[in-house]
């Protein structure tokens, strides 16, 4: 059995230790926010927060989970988590929105570990998400807008 | 589709005024609004006597047909909400704001209190007035052709809502206002939502008065996205989120190739796997339905299959690519021709420089994010859907066919769409797929899921093609002939829009070329369809995609060879073309064309018009060894009237990111017909790093809203081409850009 913290709710699980955590997210606890995109970790649509950091949830087993603390879209709840999806809305970023889950995930993590990144940063830490709707432009502007509120 | 936006236009003559003219048609020849208010609910409806809500079986048994034609686009609850139904698909580009924004201004409703709702799927009453009898979402066509029908839609509810208050408050029709969703003649007021019942009550104006553009609030405002809260808080619901009681998820096992067919397939181990349900032969393939995504996927990995591949592509890209040229070589159908440019250019005594270019052009794929799916219920008496439809009478058309029943007990649920890029506008595809699966699942409905490799093998590809053209440019400097071949697989051949296709050729081979917009003297296209069992499909912009480049990196090179600056060689060409002038004169302007840059870094511009709009981008590119970095695009467009600013920026931003994939690497390849990407190590769309800054500019204008979502594509990679082509001397002929 696989005890592990989803949310800050304690979850048990006994099902098939390979099936990705991206998956016992969307189809056992009908968390959809977290999406899939690839299923190789190529695309980042799966972002999820392991022990606070970025991981991609279509490549990680169950069985790889211990009894980690996950955190997905929906229990987005820090600080610096809030100010993000903030600043998304203020600057309109979504286009089709599909990948955007994992585009907060990921921003959130990198500005919780390095709250003043570079722009050389952010391209770094963003790399490995993927939008197809090519909304990177408002995606670094937004990450720098909000380290900048965060700092004021 | 856009082609239906283009024949059109075509039908219309191509003019503005013509296309009022049909529209005004329209609304004089309907038999005006129907109104209700449904019982019990106090529900303000404007429209016909059903709710967008409602089944398609409520709707179809409402007796006057010819009523529906127009309008059931517009809601007002007593709760003071106002819902707009979007008979478009949201994939991205932002129609429920825009969409909501038109009716919100011309009734004079608060930003605030506007919301927003899928419409049902229903050619009469949602078809786009574009594509005649149809309901779809393509040709970047949502707000220009729904800009009449909800202006007028919101202008009739004001002055219902206006008629209403001079019974209610006995005062004079002239005294009365509507605005910020406030009914006010200074003395009295009322909500919207409070004089609702009683605007329902009153005839519905035949000829709508509109605003006057100095009176517009939200029209032209930096509205902010109605779906931005949903998508940045994960509670969007996509296809792929769809959870209904009881629902399956299934699987298919495609054929190794397209176009292969089933021999045999050994499912033992599948079936006894738990939690697997059934496993289905489907015309393309076999099904495996399961409980969840997980067992289906472990379930379908089992499955052993046997392929017939006779009927599928055995040549691999070389080889393609040597046909296609080939295929330029051959003395194809004309298409467009003025003068004598074959004379022109052979003749020697006409003086000057001949150069000659071949092109070619990778498949593509659309890869939108959210890999293709779709949730479908089988009952006994029809099919429900719920789904992001971009062509949703089309796909209830060819289930009722499959089905054996009408059509109107198809329904479908419309749902935002990860991204389609035209992938979504397919008939005869993944939707078929999933309703041949739940076919034999009944009393369940079966979310058919792909991969994201299924999504890639499986696509329908932007065509592969080739070009090859010869012009000659005067001793002093003027393009005095060209003379285009084109070769391409059809896009709308053999599909439901075959009946586009007016001359020998596909317009989409040729689209972008024929239409040449320079004055010069001597011109000849001539075309070709190419033929594979790849099959092919619209990517956004479709033929201008390629085109564009083609075009506009050849244009280059004979800029070269008069020794004239590509800016001034263009201008000069388009002097009788004030709206190609206008983005091409802003875009450099902005651009600060011809700025001193250092070693290594020029600006590249281009102008191209597609899907009724025009825009010219200048992009700033610097090549170190076989590196190339684009650092700036400034990118200018002329849509028409704007409806809000800040989307078409976003739309050219992302068309500019979609488009550089093209040249860092984005391609499908062929090894013996096998395709060769599976996934996003090997397919590559854009990342966060190769993003250029993207600067917007909007050509101020009166005229009719056109087309945001595509033509911001077209331009961006003969833009770079063209700055890799200064720096490097060398011109570019293909994509993706490979330096060596």
């Amino acid at each position: 059995m696989i005890k592990l913290k989803v949310n800050d709710k304690s979850v048990e699980y006994n099902g098939d230790p390979n099936q990705p955590l991206l998956w016992y997210l969307r189809d056992d606890l009908k968390l959809t926010g977290t999406k899939y995109g690839c299923g190789i970790g190529a695309c980042g649509a799966c972002t999820v927060h392991m022990n606070g950091s970025p991981v991609r949830s279509c490549s990680l087993p169950m069985a790889a989970l211990g009894s980690s603390s996950i955190r997905t879209i929906e229990g987005l709840s820090s600080n610096v988590g809030k100010e993000v999806q903030q600043t998304w809305k203020e600057l309109d970023v979504v286009q089709c929105g599909y990948c955007q889950s994992g585009q907060i995930m990921s921003a959130t993590a990198l500005l919780e570990s390095n709250p003043k990144p570079s722009s050389t940063d952010i391209d770094n830490a963003m790399q490995g998400n993927i939008c197809r709707c090519a909304t990177y432009q408002r995606i670094r502007q937004a990450i720098g807008q909000t380290a900048k509120k965060l700092e004021g | 589709m856009y082609h239906l936006l283009q024949h059109h236009q075509q039908a219309t003559a191509s003019s503005a005024d013509n296309t009022k003219t049909e529209i005004t048609a329209l609304s004089t020849t309907r038999r005006g609004f129907i109104k209700t208010i449904s019982a019990g609910s106090g529900v303000f409806m404007l429209g016909c006597g059903v709710a967008p809500s409602l089944s398609q079986a409520a709707a179809a048994a409402t007796p006057d047909l010819s009523s529906l034609v127009f309008n059931a686009f517009l809601k007002i609850t007593p709760d003071n909400r106002v819902i707009v139904s979007i008979k478009h698909l949201d994939k991205g580009q932002g129609v429920t704001t825009g969409l909501t924004t038109i009716v919100a201004d011309e009734l004079g409703a608060s930003w605030q209190q506007m919301d927003w709702e899928f419409a049902p799927a229903d050619a009469k009453r949602y078809n786009n007035l574009y594509w005649g009898q149809s309901q779809g979402t393509g040709g970047s066509t949502s707000i220009a052709n729904s800009w009449d029908q909800l202006r007028n839609t919101g202008a009739s509810a004001r002055e219902m809502f206006i008629q209403a208050a001079t019974k209610k408050w006995q005062v004079e029709v002239g005294n009365i206002t509507v605005k910020d969703g406030i009914v006010s003649d200074g003395k009295h007021s009322a909500t919207l939502g409070e004089l609702a019942a009683e605007a329902a009550k009153q005839s519905v104006p035949k000829e709508p008065k509109l605003k006057k553009t100095a009176d517009l609030q939200l029209i032209g405002k930096d509205i902010p996205r109605k779906d931005s809260p949903e998508k940045v808080n994960g509670s969007a619901i996509y296809t792929q989120d769809i959870h209904l009681p009881g629902m399956l998820t299934a699987l298919v096992l495609f054929p190794p190739k397209l176009r292969g067919k089933l021999i045999s397939v050994d499912d033992k181990e599948a079936k006894k796997m738990p939690g697997v349900v059934d496993v289905v032969k489907i015309p393309r393939g076999v099904a495996v339905v399961a409980e969840n995504f997980w067992t289906a996927k472990k379930a379908r990995d089992t499955l052993q299959a046997k392929w017939d591949l006779s009927a599928s592509e055995s040549r691999g890209t070389d080889q393609l690519k040597q046909a296609l040229t080939n295929a330029t070589k051959q003395k194809n159908h004309v298409i467009t021709t003025r003068g004598d440019a074959a004379t022109t250019i052979a003749k020697d005594d006409i003086k000057g420089q001949v150069i000659e270019a071949e092109y070619h052009l990778p498949y593509m794929a659309h890869a939108a994010m959210e890999p293709m799916n779709c949730v479908v219920q089988v009952t006994d008496n029809g099919a429900e859907y719920w789904f992001g439809s971009q062509a949703p009478t089309i796909d209830q058309s060819q289930t009722a066919e499959i089905l054996g029943i009408s059509p109107d007990k198809v329904i479908i649920h419309t749902h935002y769409a990860g991204g389609s890029f035209g992938r979504r506008a397919c008939p005869d595809d993944y939707v078929l797929d999933a309703l041949h699966i739940a076919k034999n699942i009944k009393g369940r409905p079966v979310k058919m899921v792909w991969t994201r490799e299924d999504d890639m093998q499986n696509c329908r590809f932007r065509p592969m093609s080739a070009h090859a053209i010869k012009a000659k440019v005067s001793t002093s400097g003027e393009l005095l002939a060209w003379q285009h071949n084109a070769a391409a697989q059809p896009i709308l051949r053999g599909t439901p829009f075959g009946g586009m296709i007016q001359g020998p050729v596909d317009p989409t081979v040729y689209e972008g070329i024929s239409d040449l917009a320079y004055d010069f003297e001597n011109f000849e296209v001539r075309a070709t369809e190419f033929e594979s069992p790849i099959s092919t499909l619209w990517w956004r912009s479709v033929g201008h995609s390629s085109n564009a480049f083609v075009v506009e990196t050849f244009v280059d090179q004979l800029a070269r060879a008069a020794k004239v600056d590509p800016l001034s060689f263009r201008r000069k060409m388009l002097s009788k073309e004030p709206r190609w002038l206008g983005v091409l004169n802003l875009a450099a302007e902005k651009a600060n064309w011809g700025k001193k840059l250092p070693k290594g870094t020029a600006q590249g511009i281009a102008v191209h018009k597609a899907m009724g709009s025009w825009v010219a981008q200048v992009a700033e590119v610097t090549v170190s060894g076989k590196d190339i970095r684009v650092n700036h695009v400034t990118c200018a467009i002329d849509c028409g009237i704007v409806i809000n600013p800040d989307i078409v920026k976003a739309q050219m931003e992302g068309s500019i990111g979609f488009a550089l994939g093209a040249i860092f690497g984005e391609e499908i390849t062929l090894k013996e017909g096998h395709v060769e990407q599976k996934n996003f190590d090997s397919y590559t769309p854009l990342r966060m790093n190769q993003m250029p800054e993207v600067d917007v500019y909007m050509v101020d204008s009166t005229e009719r809203p056109s087309g945001v979502g595509e033509p911001g594509v077209p331009p961006l990679t003969p833009a770079v081409a063209n700055a890799v082509f200064a720096i490097t001397g060398k011109p570019v002929t293909q994509l993706p850009i490979k330096l060596v």
